[in-house]
């Protein structure tokens, strides 16, 4: 199963590597980032944006209480945007690599 | 007591004799007979599973990683079952059903935290991994070296944890049904053991997954009958609950002096706003960040991704956890406010301060109440559950730990990876009752100790030593051996040490000082002028307890004039004077009198059990304090201030790593960069799933 003779500075040098290695790097930052700062949103307004976290918007339903479900939907959205491009994206070109590796 | 006995006959591995069942719980004697037929029967499906799985476990990757064949879909729901600890089960359900909304607003980050899991860890570790944490950061470190430091890191997270879950079960189950402290720990530890030790990762899986489906089951049933009254609507919903009469009178006691001028439809409103529970906005920074970077690094989390064949299976894996994780979040969202309208706040604080039972407590009621059948069997059921959740996670740890033990220091270090693989599977099996024995030891001596610290300990020792050490190796080219072992000593050891100089250890000056409150009642005060918020005067003082520092503090309503209450023992007396006027009510042939008289009758007798209770308490700490000024490090009062570590160790761990690598120089770490990253971006060479 295990080749010792696979060449990996070649593979890691390979332009298909690189792009897979840049898309990667900049989908998966952004989602990084972008989850960050909303988780920290919720403690940050509870603590010092209480007024606005009082609105009621929806009867008795709060701005808050909204805020904090939207946390759930969101990790949801960035689950499911990950997987969805992983699936069609990071995968086919990882094959790619994975079968010129085997290849060659 | 033959009831008794024949379910005792029934969970016969969980206890071996029936005169160790005394005591009281939530569950009145004569159902407990029910709650040990459930508890019989999930027994007896968690050793069938064992049974199966003990077949088909014979070489190491079937011991470590169930011969990596879970599927994707399983293994997201043994994460779930792996997660969804009694704290965060009962825990949260509970916090909110006394706070509301901070309550709910802290169940956010245990979902958070599986984004970082998804999109940094799981795939990678799955391409590079074998069975253990040791053999990512030995890919391209110092073998022996990472591999006897991320041993002993993990082997530290798991026992912190471990010995939180241990103590946290014994407590639930002696509150629960009543069974002794240490049996039901031995019970806990014995039944862990022996899915561990014969069915290995297999049958720890398929425990899991059983729990989190039954989990669920149960949630799901709970959370119909508390909103199916309100057609499912929201609005409605919750209305209802701000309404109550039990949550406008929970809020009241939570806010005290202030709440003097409120109404009580603002009281009611109050419970879905923020500030009652979580009053400093920096230490839950500091804890959301021990959350969402220490879930990444928890070692029986990244054991969970060894499992699956591939790394898709380990992303569609954690998107399932997401899914079940999140989903069971927002349901608790329902089972503690329908809790604290059905059940009501002082209740479910009356059988455990922590709001633990206020899951248990909704079950009981919505089945009919405490003297009815099906009310019983809910709690019974829930009860179960919970019981099975306790040794589904234990499991999973002492898996965790037995494999840093076995895995990567006996083979890896003393043998030089040249054990046989026969000795491999001893290895590991016997590592398993050593940890397995030290859990139900440590369990048994902690009790009674404060150990809430604990899992926040495990989460920022895993965030601040683990995470930085997996995360950089993983991603960082420049990485080497010195780095990780200086980020992972120092940035364990600065989480600990912090922790012990923190708010959450025990000092015997704040316990007695209370106690004596409770004894000795307290001097009626004056009026107070309302007081502006005030700020600490530098960031520092926010975090220690520095000389000349101001300390920030909250702002204060007015309040008003208070009378002296009276000590324990006058106020017992006060109350035992009524009792006879009462009872002389009793004696009224119109029956809404009657009616009344009693419920009053009923009302003094538990103020005085409450009192009662809330004495010998008072009593206790001023004799086990007695004499003590100072917290097991010297300290009479905390010197830090915040009760999670995470905020100054965790970038502490990350600035180490990168410092040590930064100014040494190693061969191989700089080598073997090419191929870690090309591994863990496409998946060559990677551990392949095994036959059966």
């Amino acid at each position: 199963m295990s080749n010792p003779n696979i060449n990996w500075a070649a593979i890691d040098a390979n332009p298909k590597f690189q792009a897979l290695h840049r898309k990667k790097t900049v989908f998966l930052w952004g989602l990084m980032i972008f989850s960050t700062v909303y988780y920290f949103l919720l403690p940050i307004g509870a603590a010092y944006f209480q007024e606005l976290f009082k609105i009621k918007v929806w009867g008795v339903v709060n701005f808050g209480l909204l805020f904090a479900l939207s946390e759930f939907v969101v990790a949801w959205v960035i689950a499911f945007l990950y997987s969805r491009k992983a699936n069609a994206e990071f995968d086919t070109m990882a094959q790619e690599i994975i079968n010129e590796t085997k290849g060659a | 007591m033959n009831r008794l006995n024949k379910g005792v006959l029934s969970v016969a591995a969980l206890c071996s004799s029936g005169a160790a069942i005394a005591g009281s719980g939530a569950v009145a004697d004569e159902f407990k007979w029910m709650t040990f037929t459930v508890f019989g029967v999930i027994i007896a499906i968690t050793m069938a599973i064992t049974f199966w799985a003990a077949r088909s476990t014979h070489t190491t990757s079937e011991f470590y990683a169930a011969g990596r064949s879970v599927s994707g879909i399983q293994n997201g729901w043994a994460i779930a079952g792996d997660y969804l600890s009694a704290a965060s089960f009962l825990g949260i359900a509970g916090l909110i059903s006394l706070y509301g909304y901070d309550g709910f607003m802290y169940s956010v980050g245990w979902l958070v935290a599986y984004i970082t899991v998804l999109l940094v860890i799981a795939e990678p570790c799955r391409n590079i991994g074998k069975y253990t944490m040791g053999d990512i950061l030995a890919f391209r470190n110092d073998p022996k070296k990472t591999k006897v430091v991320a041993a002993l890191s993990t082997i530290t997270v798991s026992t912190f944890y471990l010995t939180a879950q241990m103590v946290g079960g014994g407590v639930l189950i002696k509150t629960l049904i009543g069974i002794d402290y240490e049996i039901s720990v031995i019970g806990v530890g014995v039944l862990m053991l022996a899915y561990v030790v014969f069915g290995g990762m297999k049958a720890t899986t398929w425990v899991q997954i059983t729990k989190a489906v039954l989990l669920v089951i149960a949630s799901l049933i709970l959370v119909f009958l508390v909103w199916s009254p309100y057609g499912f609507s929201l609005p409605a919903y919750l209305q209802a609950v701000v309404g109550d009469d039990k949550v406008v009178a929970q809020v009241a006691k939570l806010l005290g002096d202030s709440a003097a001028g409120m109404t009580k439809e603002e009281l009611g409103q109050r419970f879905l706003e923020p500030g009652l529970f979580l009053k400093n906005p920096i230490d839950q920074i500091s804890l959301g960040l021990a959350l969402v970077l220490g879930t990444a690094g928890m070692p029986h989390i990244l054991m969970r991704f060894f499992t699956v064949p591939t790394a898709q299976a380990a992303r569609v894996s954690v998107i399932w956890a997401m899914g079940i994780i999140g989903g069971f979040y927002v349901l608790t969202l329902f089972l503690g406010t329908g809790a604290a309208m059905l059940v009501g706040s002082a209740k479910i604080a009356s059988v455990d301060a922590g709001g633990n039972m206020a899951g248990p407590l909704l079950a009981q009621f919505l089945g009919g109440g405490e003297n009815s059948m099906l009310g019983n069997f809910f709690l019974a059921f829930v009860a179960a559950v919970a019981f099975a959740t306790i040794v589904a996670v234990v499991a999973g740890l002492v898996l965790a730990a037995a494999s840093a033990m076995a895995h990567d220091i006996y083979v890896g270090v003393i043998r030089g990876e040249k054990a046989t693989p026969k000795e491999q599977v001893v290895a590991a099996r016997v590592s398993s009752v050593i940890v397995g024995v030290i859990a139900i030891t440590v369990g048994i001596l902690a009790k009674g100790q404060n150990v809430a610290h604990l899992v926040a300990l495990a989460f920022a020792v895993a965030a601040s030593s683990n995470l930085p050490a997996v995360f950089l190796t993983l991603y960082w080219k420049k990485c080497n051996t010195t780095g990780i072992i200086l980020g992972m000593v120092v940035g364990s050891l600065t989480a600990i040490g912090l922790v012990m100089i923190s708010p959450n250890m025990t000092y015997p000056k704040a316990v007695i000082a209370s106690a004596k409150k409770v004894m000795e009642g307290e001097p009626a005060q004056a009026a107070k002028e309302a007081k502006p918020a005030v700020a600490a005067s530098s960031f520092m003082c926010e975090l220690f307890a520095l000389e000349g520092c101001v300390k920030s503090e909250p702002a204060k309503a007015a309040s008003l004039e208070k009378p002296a209450k009276p000590g324990a023992a006058d106020k017992l007396a006060l109350l035992n004077e009524r009792i006879p006027a009462l009872e002389a009510a009793l004696l009224v042939a119109d029956p809404a009198a009657l009616k009344a008289a009693q419920d009053d009758l009923a009302k003094l007798k538990k103020d005085i059990a409450a009192t009662e209770k809330a004495k010998t308490k008072a009593e206790e700490d001023i004799k086990k304090f007695d004499g003590q000024t100072t917290s097991i490090m010297g300290l009479e009062k905390p010197f830090f201030l915040l009760k999670n570590p995470g905020l100054i160790s965790i970038p502490l761990g990350f600035l180490l790593v990168i410092l040590g690598s930064i100014f040494t120089r190693d061969k191989r770490a700089e080598e073997m960069w090419d191929e870690l990253y090309v591994r863990q971006n496409t998946g060559i060479n990677s551990e392949q799933a095994t036959a059966h």
